[in-house]
């Protein structure tokens, strides 16, 4: 019995093996899902659901669904693409999100995304909610406002950094990201050389005094968008 | 001093739990009992007992919202704001409960001796309005009784001494002494045909577990709490999953809106229940059984554990039942804690194993890996209840009620604008001219069908039938007069939804908002035309993309009212050739400038 099967993604059968999720086996293919909350060292979460497609003509996340012989899947669809656009709009207006001048801009996810999806302003009202911001830490800090859920510094900590410094707290458009103790990220043991620190997709988990490494020109999806290393192409921006 | 004996306490707690991390839920709801509260230097101490971490209990703690991390008055008063609570004068309760207790909503008392809340439905529709006073039900107020029991408990200060007389049936049991009604208006003919004889039970055991589920799978019984899946078969990918150990779970945590149901089966019958998870883990291989009991229905715990004691006494739970060799089994009951999201079967079992009620990724599914990583099997009271009257009367016997694909009888909770609200079974197949009819809903403008998670269904569409295949229902059935504004209706089932979401997916947790503030413009006048498509596209997404049945369904409301009240909405949003942008509200946008300036904005000004 053999652990190989075929998939297809839009039309195009490509090989998948057993236990790959349709995420894996399509970048295995060189073929790119746009996906936020998904990073290759930690468990699937499912949970910003952009990397949401149609397999088998119900819609399931990419990350998490396991792919099947002869699964039929649409990636490249006008309905997947209007979902995605509305996930990543909504995750802009849920949280404060400032990229003229926030650190992370030319190398952040959300807005890489944001731009692979020709998106340029948000047809939703700014939720303008109040969040916190955590600077007690000597060397990391912490910004809430650009926080967008993805789990991925709770997971690194737990799973990779074995440190459980980072968990979600309270509920529904309530709910964030706490730091495990009687008071704020100071007094947690993390390490700026901590997973959790770097895997953040956005500007929410931040190095001290190193802003704007990169210059404008330089930054990560500056000249290609997001996921164009998977395409294997030289992809350019539409301006 | 009283701060001293608390690390004391919450340790004894702990320890009554055997300290173990997975028993968290029943740690925080005991601790919230004993001191008002689950603060976060308590949260510390549980941490150090259940060695685990601070975060993961602040993580249970803030979840549920029967868990405070502050510390409420002494007697809490939570007054039910659902749909058929406002229609039944639930707004003018609120008022004189307000200033009686001369409190806010959401405001603890100074001398720390009340705290006032709203909350969702508790279950009580059929008698509403309704308020909890701790964990003590009262019924049908009025703003005038709800005077007077303020002023009671500022007496007295015990709840208890509310309740003057019991409802109907067993809730004047020694262990229930309630003053809640069962309003049981119609006994069909298979769950409240008669007594219940565990005579399921002898059957189920004389026969090979394969048997059984063959004879479940033969009646054609579909899951009660809503999604209708074929419970024999549930119960075959069960039995066949691999894993040390399997599970049965009860769910009694019917927090549909309008739905009370499983109540009056948990008053009247929870033998029956009982047997049905008894012959499922017969069924399924299972030795351990959990019902998951919402914290609003706590008044009933003190009874169903008496009822439990008596089977074990009888040999029906424990070592060997009924004699058959080698089948243990037992149950325990595992209290929630106000949130919706846990009526989720993946979702319940998070909360079953300590944790925060997050739904789980799926899959793998719970008859795959559920309860501790175990297959498991979730049901609901009333498929448990039938399976246990199928063994009783044989599969063909219950595939004679109802309809080819949706056999035996449903349950219905029957509120709003009726004149008999109260419980219905009903075989499955029944118009809705049929059930108006029968629960005397004249003159409706539309019935929700299923919850707030169901559907709102125009009279146009009334010929429509109550099965799986046309309208599913978990049971709950509102009936809205003339008089209910149905954007009104749509704006409180999507703040409960936003209120309820677990917040874990983007669309649920933003989208639903999003929807909210779009419902609440359109409530208020400043609705626009370019709303509609708004609408759908955002109410689209936000189904297509949920991660569980929360957010596949909290939209429905807004797509029902674009598909089949069009008009309504567009007599809302008026007039479409002013040219201007309603949703601008002018006044607001000046008030900061008019406060500062000292006069009135010029169009606001005599004369213009």
């Amino acid at each position: 019995m053999t652990d190989s099967f075929t998939i297809n993604v839009d039309g195009r059968d490509i090989q998948a093996t057993k236990g790959q999720t349709i995420l894996e086996a399509a970048e295995a293919a060189g073929i790119y899902i746009p996906r936020l909350c998904h990073h290759p060292e930690l468990k699937p979460h499912g949970s910003c659901r952009i990397c949401t497609v149609i397999a088998n003509g119900r819609s399931c996340t990419s990350c998490t669904q396991p792919a099947e012989p002869d699964m039929e899947v649409q990636n490249n669809h006008p309905q997947v693409e209007m979902w995605r656009k509305q996930l990543i709009e909504m995750l802009f207006v849920e949280g404060n999100h400032f990229c003229p001048f926030c650190e992370k801009s030319g190398g952040c996810e959300l807005q890489a995304l944001g731009y692979r999806h020709g998106l340029t302003a948000t047809q939703h009202p700014h939720l303008f909610p109040r969040r916190e911001i955590d600077a007690t830490h000597p060397d990391i800090m912490v910004d809430h406002n650009r926080c967008v859920l993805c789990g991925r510094c709770v997971r690194a900590s737990r799973d990779v950094d074995g440190k459980r410094v980072f968990q979600f707290v309270e509920r529904g458009p309530e709910k964030r990201v706490a730091v495990n103790s009687d008071a704020k990220l100071s007094r947690t043991d993390v390490d700026l050389t901590d997973k959790a620190v770097g895997v953040c997709p956005v500007g929410a988990i931040l190095p001290k005094r190193q802003g704007y490494v990169a210059p404008v020109g330089a930054r990560e999806f500056d000249h290609t968008p997001i996921g164009t290393s998977v395409e294997g192409g030289n992809g350019s921006l539409e301006v | 001093m009283i701060e001293k004996s608390l690390p004391e306490s919450v340790g004894s707690i702990c320890k009554k739990y055997k300290n173990s991390p997975d028993r968290l839920m029943d740690i925080a709801i005991d601790i919230q009992h004993a001191y008002r509260c689950v603060s976060p230097e308590v949260q510390l101490d549980v941490a150090q007992f259940l060695q685990m971490d601070v975060v993961d209990v602040q993580s249970l703690v803030t979840f549920y919202s029967f868990l405070t991390e502050e510390e409420t008055g002494k007697i809490v008063v939570r007054l039910c704001n659902d749909v058929p609570d406002k229609l039944a004068g639930s707004e003018e309760v609120a008022v004189a409960l307000s200033c009686e207790l001369g409190l806010d909503f959401d405001e603890t008392s100074e001398d720390g001796q009340f705290t006032l809340l709203r909350t969702p439905c508790i279950g009580m529709s059929d008698q509403a309005p309704a308020v909890m006073v701790n964990e003590i039900i009262i019924t049908s107020l009025t703003p005038d009784s709800a005077r007077k029991m303020a002023r009671q408990l500022i007496e007295t200060g015990n709840p208890y001494k509310l309740v003057k007389e019991f409802g109907d049936g067993r809730n004047s049991n020694d262990l229930i002494k309630s003053m809640v009604n069962n309003n049981l208006q119609l006994r069909g003919p298979v769950l409240f045909s008669g007594p219940v004889t565990g005579r399921g039970l002898e059957s189920a055991l004389k026969q090979t577990p394969k048997d059984v589920r063959q004879i479940v799978k033969d009646s054609g019984l579909r899951g009660r709490g809503g999604a209708g899946f074929p419970t024999g078969l549930k119960w075959d990918f069960t039995a066949a999953a691999e894993g040390e150990q399997r599970y049965v779970l009860c769910n009694a945590d019917e927090g549909e809106p309008g739905t009370f149901k499983d109540r009056v089966l948990l008053t009247e019958m929870p033998e029956l229940m009982f047997e049905g998870m008894t012959i499922a883990a017969y069924a399924i291989g299972a030795s351990e059984g959990l019902v998951y009991l919402r914290g609003e229905y706590f008044y009933l715990k003190a009874f169903l554990e008496h009822a439990l004691e008596l089977r074990r006494k009888s040999g029906l739970l424990g070592k060997n039942i009924l004699g058959h060799d080698g089948f243990d089994f037992d149950i325990r009951i595992q209290l929630g804690a106000g949130a919706y999201v846990c009526g989720e079967e993946s979702a319940l079992i998070s909360s079953c194993e300590g944790l925060r009620g997050d739904p789980k990724n799926r899959p793998p599914f719970p008859a795959q890996k559920g309860y501790k990583q175990c297959p498991t099997s979730v049901n609901n009271v009333e498929s448990l209840c039938a399976a246990a009257r199928i063994l009783e009367h044989g599969a063909e016997w219950f595939a004679g009620f109802g309809e080819a694909r949706s056999t035996g009888t449903k349950v219905l909770s029957v509120s709003g604008d009726c004149e008999k609200p109260g419980v219905y079974e009903i075989p499955n197949g029944v118009t809705l001219y049929e059930f108006l009819d029968m629960c005397g809903g004249r003159d409706a403008q539309a019935v929700q069908v299923g919850g707030a998670a169901g559907h709102l269904i125009h009279p146009t569409e009334f010929g429509r039938r109550l099965t799986f295949d046309d309208l599913a229902t978990g049971g709950s059935m509102m009936v809205f007069g003339p008089e209910v504004d149905l954007i009104d209706v749509a704006v409180d089932f999507l703040d409960f939804f936003v209120e309820e979401s677990c917040g874990y997916c983007t669309p649920c947790r933003a989208g639903n908002v999003l929807l909210l503030e779009r419902m609440k413009r359109i409530q208020n006048g400043r609705g626009e035309t370019g709303d509609y498509e708004y609408l759908a596209d955002l109410a689209n997404s936000i189904k297509g993309t949920s991660r569980c049945g929360l957010g596949q369904t909290s939209p429905n409301i807004v797509l029902d009212l674009l598909r089949h009240f069009r008009p309504l909405l567009e007599s809302r949003i008026g007039d479409q050739d002013r040219n201007l942008r309603a949703s601008f509200d002018l006044d607001s946008a000046l008030k900061d400038a008019e406060l500062a300036t000292g006069r009135k904005s010029v169009h606001n000004q005599e004369g213009k």
